[in-house]
This record gives C-alpha cells, sequence and structure tokens, in this order.
C-alpha cells in the first residue's frame, strides 16, 4: 500500500474513530441516556462522513432527521420514563464474551467478503457538482416517486399510531 | 517561514477570521444586553442602566465581572458529564451558527488574496440547511440542562421548553421553502442575489413582497425557536422558578445567555437575509448618491455624541464620550474621503441596519406583549402556523409553476 | 482520496458493535438504540457505493431509510411507553410472560 497521509485520510480517520468511539461508549454507558449522547456522537460523525464523501445534502438530512429529532424523541422518552441505571444479570454477562466474539466473526465475515470483491473500487472525484439537492430531488420525484409516496402514507401511519399507543387510558 | 505561511495561508486567514468574529459576536451581545435594558426600561418609563459609565455603557463589563467572580455552585445528586455539557453545547452550537452568515458581497483584496466576509466561502451549496442543522441540534443544550439538574421544575421547563422548540422548528423550516423555491438554491449568498435581480426596483424586489406570509411565519416561529417573549413561559422568572437554568449559577447562566443573545443574533442576520434583501440597498442601483448615507448617518452621530459627552454629568464621561464620538465622526468622514472603502462598505452597513432593526423589534416585543400560556403556544404552533407555512409553499409553487408554464413562451 | 474499502470496513465495524449492544444490553431503549446504530452503518455503506459508482440512487435511498427509521423510532418509543407503564420495568428480562 503506497498511500500517503492526504488531509482526507487524516479526516477520514479522525471521523471513523469517533464514531467507533462513540458506538463502543453506547455499550459501555450504564445509564441510557449516556448512550443516547454517544450515539448522538457516532450520528454526527457519520454526517461529517458523509460531508467527506462528497453528499451534503444527505449529510444536512442525516443531523436534522436524526439527530434533531429522532434522538430527541429518544432523550425525551428517556427522561419521562426516569429511565434509570441499568442492572446486570447473570445471564446476560454470561452473554458477553461469546456474542463478543461471534460479532468480530461476522463482522470480519463481511468485510473480507466485500473487499475481496470491490478490491481497487476508488471513490470518483468529488461528486459534488451532481450530488447536488436538484440532482437527488430529480431522481425522487421522477425514479422514485412511488416509494416517496409509500413513505409519506408510512409516516402517517406511524403518527396516529403513536398517537393512539401513547394516549392515557380512559377511566 | 515565509513558505509555511503561504501554503498555510487558508487556514490562518479562517483561523484569524474565526477569532475575530468571535470576539466581535460577544461584544455585540454583551451590548445587546444593555440595548435591551435601556430600550425595556425607557418602554416601561424609567430609565434602566446610567450609573455604571456614561450611559450605562459599562453595565455590560460590569456584568461580566460578576459572572466571573460569583460562587458557581454544582447542586448534590446531578449528572456531572451532563450538567457541564449542556450550556458548553448550547453555546457552541449557537456560535457556530454565525459562521455560515455571509456578511457581505466583495470580499476584502489584502495580500494578494480575496478574503469573504463571513467564515463558509460563498459557494456553500447547503448554506441555510446547514443553519437549519446547527438549530435543530440546539434543542438538546436545554433538554439536557432540564433533566441534568436533579429539580422538578427544571425537568419540567426543560421539557416543555424543547417541546416548544422542536413544535416551531417545523413551521421555521417550511415558511423558509418559498424563499427556496423563488431562488433556486440553498445557498445565502445566491439567494440574496435572486433579490437583486432587478437593480432599479430597489426594496421592491426583496422577498418581502412576495412571501409576506413566509416571513411572518418564520419570525413568529424564530421568536419561539429561541425562547423569547412572548413565548418565553418555560423560562420567565415568574413562572417554574426559572425553567431549565435554575439551578445554573453564574459563569454557566452566562453561557446559556450568551447562546440566547447570539440566537437572537443569527435569526435578526436570517431574517434580513432571507426576506428583507441581506446587504442589497433598498434605494435602486442608479441613484448613487445614496451611496454617501453611511456618512450621512455616521458624521452627525459622532457629532452628536460629541456635544452629549463635554456636557455629561460625571468626568469619566466627559473624557470618554467625546473620544468615541471623534472616532464615529473620522470613520464616517474616511467613507467619503475614499469612495473604494465607500464601495466596500454599501453591502455590510445595510446587512447590519437591517439585523439591527430586527434587534430592536425582538427587544420591542419583549417590553410590551405578555406571555403565552403553554397550551396556548402549543396550540399556536401547530395549528396555525404550520398550516400557513404549508399552505404559503402550496401557493408558492404553483405561482412559479404558471409563470414557467406561460411567462416562458 | 480514501478508498471506497475503509468506509465499507467501518460501516462492517459500527454494524458489528450494533449487533453486540442490541444483544448483550438489557435496557429496551438502548436495544432500541443499537437498531438506529445498525441503521446508520448501513446508510454509510451506501453514500460509499453512491460515490463509487458516481450515481445518485445510494444517496436516495438513504433518504428513505432515514425516513422509515423516523417512523419506526416513533412507534416503537409509543410501545416502549406503554410496557413501561404496564410492567414498571424497562428491563427485557422482566418483561418476558413466557418464561417457565
Amino acid at each position: 500500500m503506497g498511500w500517503e497521509m492526504t488531509a482526507s485520510l487524516v479526516v477520514f480517520f479522525a471521523l471513523a474513530g469517533l464514531a467507533v468511539i462513540g458506538a463502543v461508549s453506547l455499550i459501555l454507558q450504564k445509564h441510557p441516556i449516556h448512550s443516547a449522547l454517544s450515539l448522538i456522537v457516532v450520528m454526527v460523525a457519520l454526517a461529517g462522513l458523509y460531508l467527506l464523501l462528497g453528499a451534503e445534502f444527505v449529510a444536512a438530512v442525516q443531523i436534522i432527521v436524526y439527530g434533531g429529532a429522532i434522538m430527541v424523541l429518544f432523550v425525551f422518552v428517556i427522561m419521562l420514563l426516569n429511565a434509570g441505571v441499568e442492572e446486570q444479570t447473570s445471564i446476560s454477562k454470561l452473554a458477553g464474551p461469546p456474542g463478543l466474539l461471534l460479532v468480530v466473526a461476522l463482522a470480519g465475515f463481511v468485510t473480507a467478503t466485500i473487499v475481496r470483491t470491490t478490491a481497487g473500487v476508488q471513490g470518483s472525484s468529488q461528486t459534488g457538482a451532481m450530488a447536488s439537492t436538484s440532482g437527488i430531488s430529480n431522481m425522487l420525484f421522477r425514479d422514485f416517486v412511488y416509494p416517496f409516496e409509500l413513505t409519506s402514507f408510512l409516516i402517517l401511519v406511524a403518527v396516529m399510531g403513536a398517537t393512539v399507543l401513547a394516549q392515557r387510558e380512559k377511566p | 517561514m515565509s513558505a509555511i505561511l503561504s501554503a498555510n495561508a487558508e487556514l490562518i486567514i479562517t483561523i484569524v477570521k474565526i477569532v475575530l468574529l468571535l470576539f466581535i459576536v460577544l461584544t455585540v451581545d454583551a451590548y445587546l444586553t444593555w440595548f435591551e435594558r435601556k430600550l425595556v426600561a425607557h418602554i416601561q418609563s424609567r430609565w434602566g442602566p446610567h450609573r455604571v459609565g456614561p450611559h450605562g455603557l459599562l453595565q455590560p463589563l460590569a456584568d461580566g465581572l460578576k459572572f466571573l467572580f460569583k460562587e458557581d455552585p454544582t447542586p448534590a445528586g446531578v449528572d456531572k458529564f451532563v450538567y457541564f455539557l449542556a450550556p458548553l453545547l448550547a453555546l457552541a452550537l449557537a456560535l457556530t451558527s454565525i459562521a455560515i452568515i455571509p456578511f457581505g458581497p466583495e470580499p476584502l483584496r489584502l495580500f494578494g488574496r480575496e478574503i469573504y466576509l463571513g467564515i463558509a466561502p460563498p459557494d456553500l451549496n447547503i448554506g441555510i440547511l446547514a443553519l437549519f442543522a446547527i438549530t435543530a441540534l440546539g434543542v438538546y443544550g436545554v433538554a439536557l440542562a432540564g433533566w441534568s439538574s436533579n429539580n422538578k421544575y427544571s425537568l419540567l421547563g426543560g421539557l416543555r421548553s424543547s417541546a416548544q422548540m422542536i413544535s416551531y422548528e417545523l413551521a421555521l423550516t417550511m415558511s423558509v421553502v418559498g424563499v427556496l423555491l423563488m431562488a433556486g438554491s440553498f445557498n445565502l449568498t445566491k439567494i440574496i442575489e435572486a433579490q437583486g435581480r432587478h437593480p432599479e426596483w430597489g426594496f421592491l424586489g426583496w422577498n418581502i413582497w412576495p412571501q409576506i406570509l413566509g416571513f411572518l411565519c418564520f419570525f413568529i416561529a424564530a421568536i419561539a425557536e429561541t425562547n423569547r417573549a412572548p413565548f418565553d413561559l418555560p423560562e420567565a422568572e415568574s413562572e417554574l422558578v426559572a425553567g431549565f437554568h435554575t439551578e445554573y449559577a453564574s459563569f454557566k447562566f452566562a453561557m446559556f445567555f450568551i447562546a440566547e443573545y447570539t440566537s437572537m443574533t443569527t435569526i435578526s442576520c436570517l431574517c434580513s437575509i432571507l426576506f428583507f434583501g441581506g446587504w442589497l440597498s433598498p434605494f435602486p442601483a442608479s441613484w448613487t448618491w445614496t451611496h454617501y448615507l453611511p456618512s450621512v448617518v455616521l458624521i452627525p452621530f459622532g457629532l452628536w455624541v460629541i456635544w452629549d459627552g463635554i456636557r455629561y454629568e460625571t468626568i469619566f464621561g466627559r473624557v470618554i464620550l467625546p473620544v468615541v464620538g471623534t472616532a464615529i465622526t473620522a470613520l464616517g468622514a474616511a467613507f467619503v474621503l475614499y469612495p473604494g472603502v465607500n464601495e466596500f462598505v454599501q453591502g455590510p452597513f445595510w446587512l447590519l441596519s437591517k439585523i439591527f432593526v430586527f434587534l430592536f423589534i425582538y427587544v420591542w416585543m419583549r417590553g410590551t406583549l405578555p406571555r403565552f400560556r403553554y397550551d396556548q403556544l402549543m396550540a399556536f404552533g401547530w395549528k396555525l402556523l404550520l398550516p400557513i407555512s404549508i399552505v404559503n409553499v402550496i401557493v408558492t409553487s404553483f405561482v412559479i409553476l404558471a409563470k414557467m408554464q406561460w411567462g416562458g413562451k | 482520496m480514501v478508498p471506497t474499502n475503509y468506509y465499507i470496513i467501518l460501516s462492517a465495524i459500527l454494524f458489528g458493535i450494533g449487533v453486540f449492544a442490541f444483544v448483550f444490553k438489557r435496557n429496551i431503549i438502548t436495544i432500541f438504540m443499537s437498531i438506529e446504530l445498525m441503521l446508520n452503518a448501513v446508510n454509510l455503506a451506501f453514500v460509499a457505493f453512491s460515490q463509487a459508482w458516481g450515481k445518485l440512487d445510494g444517496q436516495v435511498f438513504v433518504l428513505f431509510v432515514i425516513v422509515v427509521a423516523a417512523a419506526e423510532a416513533a412507534v416503537g418509543l409509543g410501545i416502549i411507553i406503554l410496557i413501561a407503564r404496564n410492567r414498571q420495568t424497562l428491563n427485557v428480562e422482566r418483561v418476558d410472560l413466557m418464561k417457565l
């Protein structure tokens, strides 16, 4: 491998390190609110990686929707339910090391397969000009208009479902 | 040495710009508190701060010193990490949002380089979307502050405040879509240029006329988003103790305070840029005599400050005020004497004037209007503002489509 | 230029950590968050390949994944609130009525 440390590589490793640290912190933290904060760190790091890949609109949507709405919902629920420090029972402690091994095997297998088949696929130069919002919206409203309408219907159903589920029981 | 400097010139210029802008924004925030206290006081028929320095102008300095020297207790039973993180997060996000705003069209030409006014490059394709992303993350500062304080009232205040911010965020983003449709880009510079398409129309080409509904929605939603009066129930002094920042003492409270004023300034910048033409002059471009307006404003103001200063009651005022007045007059005179500098200053002058007008309206509303009750607030956001902003988007798209269909022939 | 494989390896690592958190943690909300982590890892793979091939399909699909994750989070958290109300606990092992 003859790569030199260009600026993109430095930024990539910094953001990737941040994402992995956040993900590991999700597991290691005892209180759910700290896990939620770690997940927010992961999402912001991923948004940075999307920017590095030239996907500006997706990065902004990731922060607005995932980091600014979905995770806020998680944080609200944790606060409302007054979730305390979680306890570890004996069974879950037993499942730790074998689970770790299996996960490493899974991740390693996926990585090896993909790397072997796509070795040498170098990213094309910055798709910034093409990845503009107009390009994405063209695709969204021309080629993918049917899934788009279906997802709006899905959100409507989800909103109705959540409203019904969280209602107080009628006395 | 000079080789390293020229290789990393962009980085060094950006760092200098960041430090300078940080300094300017913090000073503006400090004097915004003075301005608010003076204006609200005059609305309420009293004087406001007028003892600390001439006309109370050193009051922000005294407040800053107070914040530094006051005891900063940490309540028992708080979640230490989150307790210290919340004000940091609020302040960092508020200050980051200033980085995206362009302050002038013309770049400075120094050392053979072009330096644009504003930290983000002028071709940032997702300008306003990045601002919304930062606003969306701003909810965390409030929610985490309320929760980590180990205090029921803080938790209630924090939850109410963050629920309010999320609700009005929707109306905020939808009301801007009309402007984006008309400009065809997220880039703030292009939005301003789209309003300047007909330089002879002056202020008639601004986005406020076709988008009056969008502007009203945006302004009201922005006031609710920044938790300012009349939407400040979750943090008002007579309600819920002090809401989510009850348990925060001197310096941490100052961080929330600065974050609130900075987001107020950012929203004023956004209002001016999106709806009122940003750095465009309200006069038609052919009226070049209007280019002397900065000097016409500054020179009489400086002379008035000098005249007021030599008759001031304290010796300190009699020394300082004439000096400040002379500086302002000299600045105004410099603009007359150097036409190149005058052309450069036109853009920032108009933008800063509009920002000042919006800050004035913000403080005016605080001094005049009563508060919304919480359920009235939420009903207003969801049942009135959001449908109006959606209707605005639909009508704007129909009009643009109609223009494309029949205007293009 | 960062090779695409680096992004894929990172995506696989994040996905693996998500799976581990899903199996190991006992708090319902944390398990739900690990699902979001897995979805994010997959999004990263989508965007990386979208840049590699120079097409925008990957990014459009990421938007759909984000929307579906939002809908799922809303309904899922509603269910979690109901479970917490009925069983007064957030530990998955206590909610298990089918235990022998």
